[in-house]
C-alpha cells in the first residue's frame, strides 16, 4: 500500500450540546460499535465502574481526568481518533457546561463538522442553543443533530418530531441548515452505528452515515494571498521570511506587498530543507520561507499579499465577540488583540448591542459578561492588515487577550467603515519639505493670533454650520483672520469626485483636515463644520495640524436633532432614501473627550458661540500662546 | 492538502510560534520515534538549525541500542546537546505504584534541569491518541512553577492562537506533535527515511511499540520487521500502543499523577 495514500483523509468532527445530553456516552457507544476500541479497554472500564460503584458508564472513556469520573461531568475538551471505510475521524469531544465554554470553543473550533446533541427527555436547553450559534460564530458549517436519550421516551416519533421542528427553527434564524436530525439512543446503541430496529418510522441516515456525508473542508478556490510574517530568519547568509500561507498562493518571482507597513518586494526564493528541488510555489496551508530579491525591513505580524488583493488596513473595525473573561467588558476596556501574528492594543469603543443566543434578540448594554456574544466596535492604537471574514475567514478573526489569557475571540465586519489604506499610503517618494522663510511667529506676530483649527462635529441638525458661520461673524468682528470650511462648499470643488461610500467620506474628510491644516499654518483660524463621524478621521485631522488643532463637541442627541431635521434628511433616511445615513444607518462615533464641548440642547445660538469666543481668546491670543512651536505635530491629546 | 503535509506544516507553525515568542527554550529527545519526528520537523521548521538543544534525561536504564542511537544521531545531526541525570527511585514519592514510582525519576531529573538551565519552555513530542490525559492537552500547556499541570483548568486554544503570555514563574510544555497518531508517526518516518531505533522492528516474533525504560517496557508479539510492515500491522491491530508501558496500568489514576507532576 501506497503509505501516503490520499485516502488517509481525515475529518474533525466536534461532539456539542448541553450537559449530560450524552456526548460522552454517543462518543463511547460510537467507537465501541465501530470496533475501534483497543482490546482490553471496554473491560477496564468495566472493573473502574464496579470499583467506583456505579453503573457501567461509556463517557468514561472521554472522561479521562480523576475529577471528571468522580463528578461525572466533561470538564475538557479530547480527542479520539476512529475510522470508517471512507475515512479516517477525530471526534472532538467537549464539555457541555456552561462553566467549561473556553473548553467546548477549544474544542469545537478544532472541527470540520459538529454533531450537536439534544436530549429528547430535557429537550432542547440554553446550551443547545448557545453551542448552536457558537459553531457558526467559529466558522463550522456542517452541523448534523442527534436527538438522543430516545429510549427515554418510548421511541416516541411525536417528541423526535416538536424537537426537530422547534431546533430547525432556531438553526434557521442563524442561517445553517442542519445536514440530518437523527432519532438515536447512545446508551442502548439505536441510530449510533447501526440502524435501529426501535424506531421504524425513521427512514435516515445513523450518524456514523451521517460523518461520512460530512465534507473535507477544503478551501475554496480564488481567496487572495495571504502569509502572515511569523519570524525572520538569519541563521546562514539567507534572510528568510517565515510564515503559513494561510490563503491563496505564493510564487517565486511574485512581487508581494507587506501590510500595514506598503513596503514591496519580489520573491527570489521559497526555501526548504531537504527538499528534492526548491519548490516554485506554495499553497495554502504550508508553513514556509522565502527570500526576497532586495533586502527590505520587515517584521513579524505583517501580511503579505499580492498587490492587485491587498488586506484592508484600518484602525477600527465592527467585531462580533464571544466573551469568556472573568472580566466583563466595557466600553474603554483595552486588550491586547491577536490576529493571526499581529499583535496590538485595541480598546472598546462601545458596545452595539449584546446579543441572547437562547431567543436571537439583541439589547444595548454597558458591559458583555462572560459567555456572552456582542457586536462591538474596536479601536486599535496602530493600523491593522485585517478582512472581512466572510470574504477571508482566516484573517478576519482575532483573540482578545485581557492581561495573559485569552478572553475572547471575535470575527471582523467593515460595515460603515472605511478602509483606510488609501489614506495612510503616500505614493510619491522623493519628496523633501521646502523650508519657509517667515516664522509662525513672525506670522501671529503681524495677526494678533495664532492660526488654528476649530474643528466641530456632531450629527446632522446639531447645529455646526449655523454655528460656524455665526462664530466666523464674531471673531472676525473681533479683528482675527477667520475663514469656515464647510461641508457642501468643499464637496462642490476640492471633493466633487467623492460620494458617500465609508472609503469617501474618509478620504473627504482627509482633504479637509490637510487643507485646514495649510490654512492654519498660514496663519488663519479655521473653522470647519463636517459630520466627521469617525474618530480615526478627526485623530489624523488633529495629527495633520498638530498641536493648534481643537475639537469641539457639538452636542445634540439623534433624537433632537431628527425633530429639528432642517433638511428633512432624518426623514428620508428613516423611509430607506438615503442609505448609510449618520445616526440612522451609519455609525456616529462622539468624541470621548473633546477640547470643548457645545451643548445646543442647552444653549442657544448666541450663548453656544459665546462660549467658542471665550475658549478662543484664551488660546489663539499671540502673547498667551507664544510658546506653542510650528514644528510639533503630536497627535496625541 | 495531503494529510503529512498538514500534519508537518501545523507542527512547523507550533515550533515557529514557540521559538518566537518564548525567550530560553529546549526539546525533549527520548530517543523514541516521536521524538525523532520531532528533531526532523524542527530541522525543517528552522531550515536545517535547531536553534536550541536537546536534552535528554537519561534514566540510565534505558536500552543498549537506544544509547548507540543517540551517540550517532548527535554526531549526525549535529545536535546541541543535552544529558541530565535522575535521582533514584528511592528518592520519589512511595505512594505510586512501582512502576510509575520508578518512571517519577524521569520528572524529577527534568525538573532539576529546568531549574539549572532555566528553560522557560520545552518541547515534548507526546501526541494525543496515546492516552486519555494526553487527549486533552493544549499545544501551548502552562506549569505552574512547581510544575504541575492544572488540567482542570487549562487556557482556551483556537484559531491557531496559542498561550504564549504568561505570568513569570510559568513554565510551558509545547507539543508539537498533539494531533499525530502512532501510525502518521511511522507513515511520515517512511516518507522522510528518519532513522530509528532498531528495537521498534521485530525479532524473535517480538518488537517494542514504545520505548521506555529497559525494566519497565515490554515488547509486543509482531513479526513487523520493516516500516511497511509495521503500518500495515498498525492498521488492523487492536493492541493498545502503550499497552507495554507498566506505568499507565498500574491503578486507575497512577498515570494522571505523574502527569499533573510534571510527567510528560
Ligand atoms: N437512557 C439513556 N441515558 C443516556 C443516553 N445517553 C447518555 N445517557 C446518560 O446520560 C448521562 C450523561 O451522559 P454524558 O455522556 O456524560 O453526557 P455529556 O455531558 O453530554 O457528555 C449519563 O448518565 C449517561 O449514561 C441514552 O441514550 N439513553
Ligand atoms: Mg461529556
Amino acid at each position: 500500500m501506497d503509505v501516503t495514500d490520499p485516502s488517509a483523509e481525515t475529518l474533525k468532527v466536534a461532539i456539542v450540546g448541553h450537559v449530560d445530553h450524552g456526548k460522552s456516552t454517543l462518543v463511547g457507544r460510537l467507537l465501541h460499535d465501530t470496533g475501534s476500541l483497543p482490546d482490553g479497554k471496554l473491560e477496564s472500564i468495566q472493573a473502574i465502574c464496579e470499583r467506583r460503584g456505579v453503573p457501567f458508564e461509556w463517557a468514561f472513556l472521554m472522561d479521562a481526568l480523576q475529577a471528571e469520573r468522580d463528578q461525572g461531568i466533561t470538564i475538557d475538551t479530547s480527542q479520539i481518533w476512529f475510522s470508517t471505510a471512507r475515512r479516517q475521524y477525530v471526534i472532538i469531544d467537549a464539555p457541555g457546561h456552561k462553566e467549561f465554554l473556553k473548553n467546548m470553543i477549544t474544542g469545537a473550533a478544532a472541527g470540520d463538522a459538529a454533531l450537536l446533541i439534544i436530549d429528547a427527555d430535557e429537550g432542547v436547553k440554553e446550551q443547545s442553543r448557545r453551542h448552536g450559534y457558537l459553531l457558526h460564530l467559529l466558522g463550522v458549517r456542517q452541523v448534523t443533530v442527534a436527538v438522543n436519550k430516545m429510549d427515554l421516551v418510548a421511541y416516541d416519533q411525536g417528541r423526535f418530531e416538536a424537537i426537530e421542528k422547534e431546533y430547525n427553527a432556531y438553526l434557521s434564524e442563524i442561517g445553517v441548515t442542519a445536514t440530518h436530525i437523527i432519532p438515536v439512543s447512545a446508551r442502548e446503541g439505536d441510530n449510533v452505528a447501526t440502524r435501529s430496529s426501535a424506531m421504524e418510522w425513521y427512514d435516515g441516515p445513523t450518524v456514523l452515515d451521517a460523518f461520512d456525508h460530512f465534507q473535507v473542508v477544503t478551501q475554496p478556490e480564488g481567496l487572495p494571498l495571504r502569509m502572515p510574517v511569523q519570524d525572520v530568519y538569519r541563521f546562514d547568509d539567507r534572510r528568510i521570511i517565515a510564515g503559513r500561507i494561510e490563503s491563496g498562493m505564493l510564487r517565486v518571482g511574485d512581487t508581494v506587498l507587506f501590510s500595514p507597513s506598503n513596503k514591496t518586494g519580489k520573491i527570489r526564493s521559497i526555501e526548504a530543507w531537504n527538499a528534492n528541488r526548491p519548490p516554485m510555489e506554495a499553497p495554502a496551508g504550508h508553513s514556509i520561507g522565502f527570500t526576497l530579491e532586495d533586502q527590505i525591513f520587515v517584521e513579524r505580524g505583517e501580511v503579505v499579499s499580492h498587490e492587485a488583493d491587498p488586506p484592508i488596513e484600518t484602525d477600527v473595525f465592527r467585531a462580533r465577540i464571544f466573551w469568556l473573561g472573568e472580566r466583563d467588558l466595557s466600553p474603554g476596556n483595552r486588550y491586547t488583540i491577536k490576529l493571526n501574528t499581529a499583535e496590538a492594543e485595541v480598546r472598546v469603543q462601545s458596545i452595539e448591542h449584546v446579543i441572547d443566543t437562547g431567543d436571537l434578540s439583541t439589547a444595548p448594554s454597558d458591559q458583555v459578561e462572560r459567555n456572552g456574544v456582542a457586536e462591538v466596535v474596536l479601536q486599535s492604537d496602530r493600523m491593522l492588515a485585517i478582512d472581512e471574514f466572510i470574504d477571508v475567514p482566516s484573517s478576519g478573526r482575532f483573540v482578545l487577550l485581557d492581561g495573559y489569557t485569552i478572553a475572547g475571540g471575535g470575527i471582523i465586519s467593515m460595515d460603515g467603515y472605511a478602509d483606510q489604506r488609501q489614506l495612510t499610503t503616500v505614493r510619491a517618494s522623493n519628496i523633501q519639505r521646502v523650508e519657509h522663510a517667515i516664522s509662525a511667529d513672525a506670522r501671529a506676530r503681524r495677526n494678533g493670533h495664532v492660526g488654528g483649527v476649530l474643528w466641530l462635529t456632531g450629527l446632522s441638525g446639531s447645529g455646526k454650520s449655523t454655528l460656524a458661520v455665526a462664530l466666523e461673524r464674531r471673531l472676525f468682528n473681533l479683528g482675527y483672520q477667520v475663514y469656515v470650511l464647510d461641508g457642501d462648499n468643499v464637496r462642490h470643488g476640492l471633493n466633487a469626485d467623492l460620494g458617500f461610500a465609508p472609503e469617501e467620506r474618509a478620504e473627504n474628510i482627509r482633504r479637509v483636515g490637510e487643507v485646514a491644516a495649510l490654512m492654519s499654518r498660514s496663519g488663519l483660524v479655521v473653522i470647519t463644520a463636517f459630520i466627521s463621524p469617525y474618530r480615526s478621521d478627526r485623530d489624523r485631522a488633529r495629527r495633520a495640524t498638530g498641536d493648534r488643532y481643537h475639537e469641539i463637541y457639538v452636542k445634540a442627541d439623534l433624537a433632537t436633532c431628527e425633530t429639528r431635521d432642517p433638511k428633512g434628511l432624518y426623514a428620508k433616511a428613516r423611509a430607506g432614501e438615503i442609505a448609510e445615513f449618520t445616526g440612522i444607518s451609519a455609525p456616529y462615533e462622539a468624541p470621548d473627550q473633546p477640547d470643548l464641548e457645545v451643548d445646543t440642547m442647552v444653549l442657544d445660538v448666541e450663548a453656544s458661540v459665546e462660549s467658542m469666543v471665550e475658549y478662543v481668546r484664551g488660546r489663539f491670543d499671540s502673547g498667551t500662546t507664544s510658546d506653542v512651536t510650528e514644528t510639533s505635530n503630536a497627535g496625541g491629546r | 492538502m495531503d494529510h503529512l503535509d498538514a500534519l508537518e506544516s501545523q507542527s512547523i507553525y507550533i515550533f515557529r510560534e514557540a521559538f518566537n515568542r518564548i525567550g530560553n527554550i529546549a526539546m525533549l529527545w527520548s530517543l523514541g520515534k516521536d521524538s525523532n519526528v520531532m528533531v526532523w520537523l524542527a530541522r525543517k521548521a528552522f531550515f536545517g538549525n535547531i536553534p536550541f538543544p536537546a536534552v535528554h534525561i537519561d534514566t540510565g536504564k534505558k536500552f543498549k541500542e537506544m544509547y548507540e542511537f543517540r551517540d550517532r544521531y548527535v554526531e549526525e545531526w549535529g545536535l546541541n546537546f543535552v544529558s541530565g541525570d535522575c535521582p533514584p527511585v528511592e528518592d520519589m514519592d512511595e505512594s505510586l505504584p512501582p512502576a510509575a514510582r520508578s518512571a517519577a525519576r524521569k520528572t524529577a531529573g527534568l525538573k532539576t534541569m529546568l531549574e539549572a538551565q532555566k528553560w522557560e519552555g520545552i518541547f515534548a513530542g507526546i501526541r494525543r491518541d496515546e492516552e486519555g490525559t494526553r487527549a486533552k492537552e493544549r499545544y501551548f500547556s502552562p506549569r505552574s512553577g512547581a510544575g504541575v499541570w492544572d488540567s482542570k483548568d487549562q487556557p482556551p486554544e483556537f484559531w491557531g492562537q496559542f498561550n504564549t503570555d504568561f505570568p513569570p514563574n510559568t513554565h510551558l510544555r509545547i507539543h508539537p506533535l498533539l494531533h499525530w497518531t502512532e501510525i502518521d508517526i511511522w507513515r511520515y518516518t517512511q516518507r522522510e527515511g528518519i532513522p530509528t531505533v532498531s528495537l521498534y522492528f521485530s525479532k524473535d516474533g517480538r518488537r517494542y511499540r514504545s520505548l521506555g525504560d529497559e525494566d519497565i517496557t515490554s515488547p509486543v508479539t509482531s513479526d513487523a520487521s520493516t516500516i511497511e510492515e509495521i503500518i500495515t500491522e498498525l492498521e488492523t491491530t487492536k493492541i493498545a500502543e502503550r499497552q507495554g508501558r507498566a506505568m499507565d496500568h498500574e491503578s486507575e489514576d497512577a498515570f494522571e499523577r505523574l502527569r499533573a507532576d510534571g510527567y510528560m
